[in-house]
């Protein structure tokens, strides 16, 4: 078992021709995942590695039963293409997609509410359920398929976690890149809740990071949620208020989101926290 | 990007929302149009300036032009006053505050309006503050506008008044990709009109490509930051001496993390995102060397960037122009001992684990 996407969901790919689109439709099949669409408008009738383009996420549904999509596209257009992906009724949308204007973001957050469809991202690296599908752009060497759910704020800083516990011998169950932005759709919370159902996954291991209050919110819940072991790394420790460290989510503002405050409350919580990002494998593995 | 206060009553009187009749003042032809007394308010983009000898009330001519010159060229907090806004002074009847921002948790606008006008929201206890929150699908509703307004304690006139304020400022927030619409104070004068005294008016940088009638505000970056925004590079300047290159924001940050750890002081953060682009690299080396660090601390986990890419393009960098400092790398990921002959090759200190090369890092740097 894995939780929010597995070997049965079967892909679309708005964004699908270009450099990134047809890298990562090569790269997901290679991982075992089930692309069966990709669109990109005014190019339907050819194909991506064997991947039909249509020029419609509706042609793509209709054509190939779809039900979740990866979105690619640059950011001034994501908008739309989340909007058109649930209108034809996907169910998970993963949005890869960087700089989208929040403003957008808001409004697909709250539309793919209202279509009770599932939406990770915006900013991320998308999702992977080691042995069943990978549906992003995370690189598929550093999975071993196991019994640890992760959900983080961050890419290359999960990439560097999850390849520490895979030297380690420890495997995943799913690995959720939440997104680096002020709004993202699916969140720690949502995330714990389904790690804490999944009766394969035994351990949880959170990447957080300054701005907001996600780290916090989640602290509340594991206190009174949560009975498997939870650990955390937490990036930007050192980060001075005011500065915006690279991810727009990732700001220290009003007094709000500092390291220590997400480090306090997840110790009131009886999170096991790692100092160094590697450190989080060796936590685990006592554990074990 | 953040408005200077006269930008945003720029934006304020687009959208029909009263401010005083003002003018940005550099001499004294500036206050012929103007009725006295005047307030002249320094332009930055920080508070505070109040107390920093930044705003001053004027009576007369003379005094004005002697103010004038008073607060041109003030350091407020590291920020040299360039502009100064001349307003006619306001006859306040009562202060309010009043703010769109965005609530994270909730992903929704948040309205949040109090009767403590004037004074810095942070010092406001919670029940004063009313918080009412808007599903961006649907927009502000009339409902929402009475809910919050009808909390104020204001007389009906004054309420029809801050009532039109607040529509007015939802849909200058939403049309303008604002992170940030704050009126504080937002006054009632004596003549019973609703008008904003001061503004802050923050615009999403994202979103800046569907506003091109808004022209950048850069005053908020050093040079060095402002060239690596043209050139596209995620670059900061921190306070210590040591310049870290990673790849990704959240491996970034937890380099500098680790630095402090060895008691070594991050002096720049320079995010190479998901590049392996041998031009990018040398920019991002440049951009680097220009900041004068101490050490150079390179944290690279190549997952689909190839490490062996990256250290060729660092490689070349560094034969073509040399470096002045050291430079300790620490690469992990896809071909990583390939890139590690590279680097070494190019007479670079390659270390096995992050502590490890934070801690060596800091050693050089003499920990601080």
């Amino acid at each position: 078992m894995a939780i929010f996407v597995d070997e049965k969901n079967k892909v679309l790919v708005q964004g699908a021709t270009g450099h990134q689109g047809v890298f990562h439709i090569s790269e997901m099949l290679g991982f075992g995942t089930k692309v069966v669409a990709g669109v990109t408008p005014g190019k339907a009738g050819q194909d991506v590695k064997g991947v039909p383009i249509f020029n419609t996420v509706h042609d793509g549904v209709e054509e190939t039963g779809a039900d979740t999509s990866l979105i690619l596209v640059p950011a001034r257009f994501a908008k739309d293409a989340v909007f058109e992906a649930l209108d034809a009724g996907i169910k998970t949308v993963v949005t890869i997609t960087e700089n989208i204007p929040f403003h957008d973001t808001m409004e697909f957050v709250h539309y793919a509410k209202y279509n009770d469809a599932l939406l990770i991202g915006p900013n991320c690296p998308g999702i992977a359920s080691p042995g069943k599908t990978k549906i992003g752009i995370l690189p598929g060497s550093i999975f071993l398929e196991g019994n640890v759910g992760v959900a983080s704020r961050s890419g290359t800083l999960t990439y560097e976690i999850v390849n520490s516990l895979k030297e380690k011998d420890i495997g995943q169950s799913t690995c959720v890149g939440l997104g680096g932005d002020p709004i993202i759709g699916t969140t720690f919370i949502d995330s714990l809740i389904a790690f804490e159902e999944d009766k394969n996954t035994r351990a949880v291991v959170l990447v957080g990071e300054i701005g907001g209050t996600a780290e916090e919110d989640a602290a509340e819940y594991i206190k009174e949620n949560i009975s498997k072991p939870v650990f955390a790394f937490i990036a930007g420790r050192t980060a001075p208020p005011g500065k915006r460290m690279g991810h727009a989510g990732a700001i220290i503002a009003r007094g709000k989101g500092t390291a220590k405050s997400k480090i306090e409350s997840f110790k009131k919580a009886d999170v096991k926290l790692a100092k160094f990002p590697t450190d989080i494998a060796d936590l685990v593995e006592e554990f074990v | 990007m953040k408005l200077f206060e006269y930008r945003g009553k720029e934006l304020f009187d687009k959208y029909g929302i009263a401010v005083p009749n003002g003018k940005l003042a550099t001499g004294e032809k500036d206050f012929s149009n103007l009725n006295f007394p005047l307030v002249l308010k320094a332009q930055v983009p920080i508070g505070g300036r109040g107390k920093a000898g930044g705003i001053k009330t004027t009576k007369n001519l003379k005094d004005a032009k002697e103010k004038l010159s008073q607060i041109i060229g003030l350091d407020i907090r590291g920020y040299k006053v360039g502009k100064v806004l001349a307003e006619e002074m306001a006859n306040i009847k009562k202060e309010l505050y009043m703010s769109i921002s965005l609530d994270r948790s909730k992903r929704m606008p948040l309205i949040m309006a109090s009767a403590s006008g004037g004074m810095d929201i942070e010092s406001v206890p919670d029940d004063k503050i009313f918080k009412e929150w808007i599903n961006p699908l649907i927009g502000i509703q009339s409902f929402n506008i009475r809910s919050i307004v009808s909390r104020l304690g204001l007389e009906k006139e004054e309420t029809k008044q801050v009532s039109i304020v607040l529509s007015k400022i939802y849909k200058l927030f939403r049309e303008y990709d604002c992170e940030l619409v704050e009126i504080n104070p937002l006054i009632i004068n004596i003549e019973g009109e609703a008008m904003a005294l001061d503004s802050k008016v923050i615009i999403n940088d994202d979103a800046m490509f569907r506003h091109t009638d808004v022209e950048p505000e850069l005053t908020e970056l050093t040079p060095l930051e402002k060239d690596a925004k043209e050139k596209g590079i995620a670059f900061v300047q921190l306070g210590g001496n040591i310049g870290v290159i990673a790849n990704g924001a959240g491996l970034t940050m937890a380099t500098l993390d680790a630095l402090t750890h060895f008691k070594g002081e991050g002096g720049v953060f320079l995010d190479l995102g998901g590049t392996d682009d041998p031009e990018k690299v040398k920019q991002a080396f440049e951009l680097m060397k220009k900041a004068k660090p101490k050490v150079i601390f390179l944290n690279l986990f190549g997952g689909i960037t190839k490490c062996d890419t990256v250290a060729t393009g660092v490689k070349s960098v560094i034969t073509k122009e040399g470096i002045d400092c050291p430079v300790i790398t620490r690469i992990k990921g896809m071909n990583e001992d390939a890139a590690k002959e590279i680097l070494k090759d190019a007479g670079l200190i390659t270390a096995t684990t992050l502590q490890d090369a934070a801690k060596r890092s800091s050693d050089l740097a003499g920990g601080k």
